[in-house]
């Protein structure tokens, strides 16, 4: 039987397309990443002697007083100085992220209270793995889409854990985007729909009061990462009519530098399309805010009349996929803020040690 | 126990909320409801822009309870564009030198936890080198 379910073929019709009635669109983007980063060699000194082959160059760290509230404020921030909307218009704030500060206390009402959007906005975090916060664009897109709202805020962001001497420690770095989403006529980027896919698969998990999570190894590939992302663009792509030629850029969740380069040559996209969103081995794997932060590169470069598709990925399992088509408004805003190059380029770099330090990892009582 | 007073100046401390007096025009940081300089009540609103330049600084070796595990950092008067001087940490220096003169901009950091690791985070305003000179 689940097999069966697994092999089943996707029956497209014409609700497959999530779709609002109302366009919708990207009304400012914003990116960020801390300045501090650990060469990928600095974990293997530490670990494998300097052996062994090193999934990316560096990764982001966090600065000792940044979080993913702190992170999100200046990503939001940044979104709305290239969208110009008054704050209080924002409807709705959702955080998407695996490390929210509080357990309980919302990353969000902190956010909404900085960026001028509180009290009259739903708030709420959201946590899917690493599709947390694609989910907060699918859900913003619904609420500015019913006409409910005329605004509102996704942000994926994280400050990723990684346990000492494992594999996910080389690439668990730090960063994030957030969206303003509201109506198509004043967006930078038209969002045309989107597809998302989801199964119960165990890939990658952290319980409950654990540091850091688990992965179950070579399982997080095919069925997990390769399986969810390809249906997810497969259909999108037969539901919007396009074929990876169509798009001027694709950009998909970047757990280390291989996998992203690996789906998107078997969905049929060039490294010229990947290129330029393709941020994971400068400043590693951001969790909530990969693919969103990859899309932001994206739109520092696009033109208007490039579509784009982004494909997010969240252990556990699913994918959300994104039909995108750049409007004229882009190239008047992109330089009201923050380029995510400029954040990429300031960078210090930092040894295991005050890794370690900077990431609390050193029991003091 | 302080939750209250926190509370109660968070969009002073997120957003550098202040006031602007009514009869001069003197922005007024920390908001206190009297201008400084010329005496009157001054109770409207005023956000900065969070730009501004040091004006002096120290370095922290032995911070009082609550900064430990931020030692050492830098303490920093911060002129801001719109007048007032503002005491606030230094952050994102990396290997960056503190000079007298430099602009710095704006962010919102943690500042502490309140208590212990089962007391409140408070976030505030700190200062950093600007991006764009």
């Amino acid at each position: 039987m689940y097999l069966f379910f697994l092999n089943q073929e996707l029956t497209l019709t014409d609700k497959t397309l999530l779709k609002p009635s109302r366009p919708v669109g990207i009304i400012g983007y914003g990116a960020y990443v801390p300045r501090y980063r650990l060469p990928a060699r600095e974990v293997a000194r530490i670990w494998t002697a300097g052996q062994g082959g090193l999934p990316i160059k560096e990764k982001a760290v966090p600065g000792l007083d940044e979080d993913v509230v702190t992170m999100s404020i200046e990503a939001a921030r940044n979104a709305m100085a290239r969208a110009g909307v008054d704050p209080t218009q924002i409807r709705a704030v959702w955080v998407g992220s695996e490390s929210h500060p509080y357990a309980v206390k919302p990353t969000s009402t902190i956010v909404a209270e900085a960026i001028g959007a509180a009290p009259r906005v739903q708030a709420a975090d959201l946590e899917f793995a690493c599709k947390a916060g694609s989910e907060a664009m699918v859900a913003a897109m619904g609420l500015v889409g019913s006409s409910m709202a005329d605004y509102a805020m996704a942000i994926g962001m994280d400050t990723a854990q990684g346990k000492p001497g494992d594999a996910l420690e080389y690439t668990a770095g730090a960063g994030g985007a957030a969206f303003l989403i509201g109506p198509a006529e004043e967006a930078l980027v038209e969002i045309e729909g989107s597809f998302s896919y989801v199964t119960d698969t165990p890939d990658f998990w952290r319980r409950e009061n654990q540091k850091y999570p688990e992965h179950s190894q070579r399982f997080t590939g095919e069925p997990a990462y390769f399986k969810h992302i390809t249906e997810a663009a497969k259909a999108l792509m037969q539901a919007t009519n396009t074929i990876p030629a169509d798009y001027q850029w694709a950009v998909f969740h970047q757990p280390n530098t291989k996998f992203p380069q690996k789906v998107a040559s078997m969905l049929g996209f060039c490294k010229e399309q990947i290129a330029p969103g393709l941020l994971v081995s400068v400043i590693g794997n951001t969790y909530a805010g990969a693919s969103l932060i990859g899309l932001t590169s994206i739109l520092d470069v696009a033109k208007p009349g490039d579509r784009i598709l982004m494909v997010s990925f969240g252990s556990g399992a699913g994918s959300d996929a994104f039909a995108m088509r750049v409007t004229a408004r882009l190239p008047e805003r992109r330089d009201l803020a923050l380029k995510t190059s400029d954040y990429i380029a300031r960078r210090t770099e930092i040894d295991y040690a005050t890794y370690i330090r900077f990431r609390g990892k050193l029991a003091m009582k | 126990m302080e939750i209250s007073r926190h509370w109660r100046i968070r969009q002073q401390r997120y957003n550098l909320v202040g006031e602007i007096c009514p009869y001069c025009e003197a922005k007024i940081f920390p908001p206190r409801d009297v201008c400084p300089d010329c005496g009157h009540e001054a109770k409207t609103e005023y956000a900065f822009s969070g730009l501004g330049e040091v004006y002096s600084y120290t370095t922290i070796y032995d911070p009082p309870a609550g900064y430990e595990e931020y030692a050492p950092y830098t303490v920093a008067l911060i002129k801001l564009q719109e007048g007032p001087l503002v005491t606030a940490q230094m952050t994102d220096l990396g290997d960056t030198p503190v000079q007298i003169g430099m602009p710095v901009e704006m962010v919102t950091r943690r500042l502490r936890e309140d208590g212990d690791e089962r007391g409140i985070l408070i976030y505030g305003y700190k200062f950093r080198p600007a991006f764009r000179n």
